[in-house]
């Protein structure tokens, strides 16, 4: 049998319905790496000593018809977990202990699995390289001194470092798949309404989507199946039925319509992606698939609305953090110095500059020229998706312009670093389902992804494909552990 | 258009942030760099497009009008910033 933490969530769940391991085993087995792996600096907080108190609880009761039976998972610090600190990446969380918990983690529980601990990530997931968490920036397991992509930086890291068999993040322009592009990972933005938004600390409520971030297809129909399900709690969750989506996990794409949008190809895009593009194009042919060019044609204006867009639910969302209820409070000689300190202390720069650029789109004078505008835009990004699923079952494209980069080489321009979710943010305002899977390396060695993009509630199409890629494309990380300490 | 350092500080002051002079003058710099990114959309005419204001093309449910709720008032006080045990505390509002 190979390392234990090596080991896929299939292997892993079938070697414990076998009693050929105990959930102790797994659990020890996952903390031991962690201790060993803190240069990293995935996790913000740990949860392990409960861990292994419920490994053990586990094992002596041990459900086997569960899905998810006595499997410790590491989750991103932005899902509220009873009992257990959840700071969103932030100071003016940093003390903040919830008393009720996420529904897409209670999903988690009730299906056997067991915390590990919270996982970096960026401030209210407000970044794409992690670099604005207030708990200091994160490693990339595929190389030292490389960003793991944001904002689920924790995530994806600890996916790839093997810190965790699974986990889930949060995706509101790209924040699963960009992450999981740069580390080699598997990562999926669930269509808008399938995965409960309840307990999920709130960055942009029409765009935010919780997801599985695993190491292959498989695992990540396996997770979804657990996390995606209708909740009253969320007034935009939406009540349809959910597949089993790794039962119905097929290879078979036989004569599905694959759409390549043209404006995905931007300037400066790096041979690399283009040769990546190309490569997945072929792959899927030789399964059968076919392929149609289409156009997407309002692709450019995208991010430009997402930066008016999300900055405007930000700064609505946050204004809850005033110091009077909960989390880091300033104190102030009056009421409003005490707002304005514990915000001007509590928040880091990405975030000031988000809710500052939400203010003024949102405040008088401006709302028609920004904020209508740009829901209009949107609207029409959205038809362009319409147009192009009334031809295809699905379209494919590269996840990211680039592969991971240098921690610090684009902290200093937002526009630059925001650039890094040109090909992601298009599907969260169209409330689309998306996947990136690794489909290759660039000259340095470091992971490329592809994304496949579905229609809405096609999540099982867009696994089938990947499944049906990921096959043909065979690709493997080979990191070498490089920040183990003993 | 471009934002000057007068319209930063009113903006921190709805958004209830206070900045310092030397904060003000950086954010006005990356906030006309991000404006000047955003002004992309003004080349489309939109005149005749509705406004897309929810994605999820669901009406918002009805609910039975009844208490579901058990006492969590402990609960809510519980990550309190200040040691009260029945109230939040905040500076003297009324003089």
């Amino acid at each position: 049998m190979s390392d234990i933490t090596s080991q896929s969530l299939f292997e892993l769940t079938s070697n414990i319905k076998e009693k050929k391991l105990s959930s102790e085993e797994i659990t020890k087995a996952f903390i031991n790496r962690a201790e060993k792996s803190k240069k990293l600096n995935v996790y913000v907080t740990d949860n392990f000593e409960k861990a292994i108190d419920q490994s053990k609880k586990f094992d002596s009761n041990p459900n086997l018809d569960s899905k998810l039976p006595g499997i410790p998972i590491a989750v991103k610090d932005l899902f509220c977990t009873n009992g257990v600190r959840t700071t969103a990446g932030s100071k003016i969380l940093n003390n903040f202990v919830p008393t009720y918990e996420s529904t897409v983690t209670h999903n988690l529980w009730s299906n056997g699995a067991i915390l590990l601990g919270k996982l970096n990530c960026d401030e209210f997931a407000m970044g794409s390289s992690n670099e604005t968490s207030f708990f200091g920036n994160v490693q990339n397991p595929v190389g030292e001194n490389l960003v793991p992509g944001g904002s689920s930086g924790g995530s994806s890291a600890a996916v790839a470092a093997n810190l965790t068999p699974v986990t889930i993040g949060t995706d509101t322009g790209g924040s699963i798949r960009q992450p999981a592009s740069f580390t080699g990972t598997v990562g999926l933005k669930p269509t808008y309404g399938s995965c409960s938004r309840y307990g999920i600390v709130a960055f942009a409520s029409s765009l935010d989507q919780a997801g599985p971030m695993t190491k292959n297809v498989r695992d990540c129909s396996m997770l979804l199946e657990v996390i995606s399900s209708f909740d009253q709690k969320d007034s935009t969750s939406i009540d349809y039925k959910r597949n089993n989506y790794s039962k119905e996990l097929s290879k078979d794409i036989k004569g599905k319509k694959i759409g390549i949008p043209k404006e995905y190809r931007v300037d400066n895009m790096p041979d690399e992606i283009e040769k990546l593009w190309k490569n997945g194009i072929s792959y899927a042919k030789d399964c059968g698939a076919e392929i149609i060019d289409i156009s997407l044609p309002h692709t450019n204006y995208a991010l430009p609305t997402y930066y008016i867009v999300a900055p405007a639910e930000a700064s609505s969302n946050l204004a809850r953090y005033d110091g009077v209820k909960y989390g880091f409070r300033s104190p102030g000689q009056n009421l409003i110095e005490m707002y304005e300190k514990t915000r001007s202390e509590g928040f880091g720069d990405e975030v000031k500059r988000r809710i500052m650029i939400g203010t003024y789109v949102l405040s008088s004078g401006y709302y028609d020229a920004y904020y209508l505008k740009a829901q209009k835009v949107r609207q029409l990004i959205k038809k362009d998706f319409d147009d192009a699923f009334s031809k295809v079952d699905a379209i494919l494209t590269p996840s990211t312009p680039s592969s991971a980069f240098k921690i610090g080489e684009k902290t200093n321009d937002p526009v630059s670093m925001y650039l890094n979710d040109i090909f992601t943010v298009p599907i969260n305002l169209a409330g689309l389902p998306g996947i990136s899977i690794p489909a290759g390396k660039d000259k340095n060695n470091y992971p490329l992804g592809l994304q496949v993009i579905g229609k809405p509630f096609d999540e099982q199409n867009i696994l089938n494909i990947s499944y049906a890629l990921e096959d043909k494309i065979n690709f493997k990380n080979d990191i070498s552990d490089w920040w183990l300490s003993e | 258009m471009s934002i000057d350092l007068k319209t930063v500080k009113h903006i921190s002051k709805l958004a209830r942030i206070s900045i310092d002079d030397e904060k003000a003058n950086k954010l006005k710099g990356d906030l006309n760099n991000i404006f000047e990114f955003i002004e992309k959309l003004n080349e489309l005419n939109t005149d005749n497009v509705q406004a897309l204001t929810s994605i999820a093309e669901t009406t918002l449910r009805f609910r039975k009008d009844e208490i579901k709720s058990e006492n969590i008032r402990e609960k809510i006080l519980k990550n309190s910033p200040e040691e009260n045990k029945d109230f939040f505390v905040v500076p003297k509002v009324v003089e």
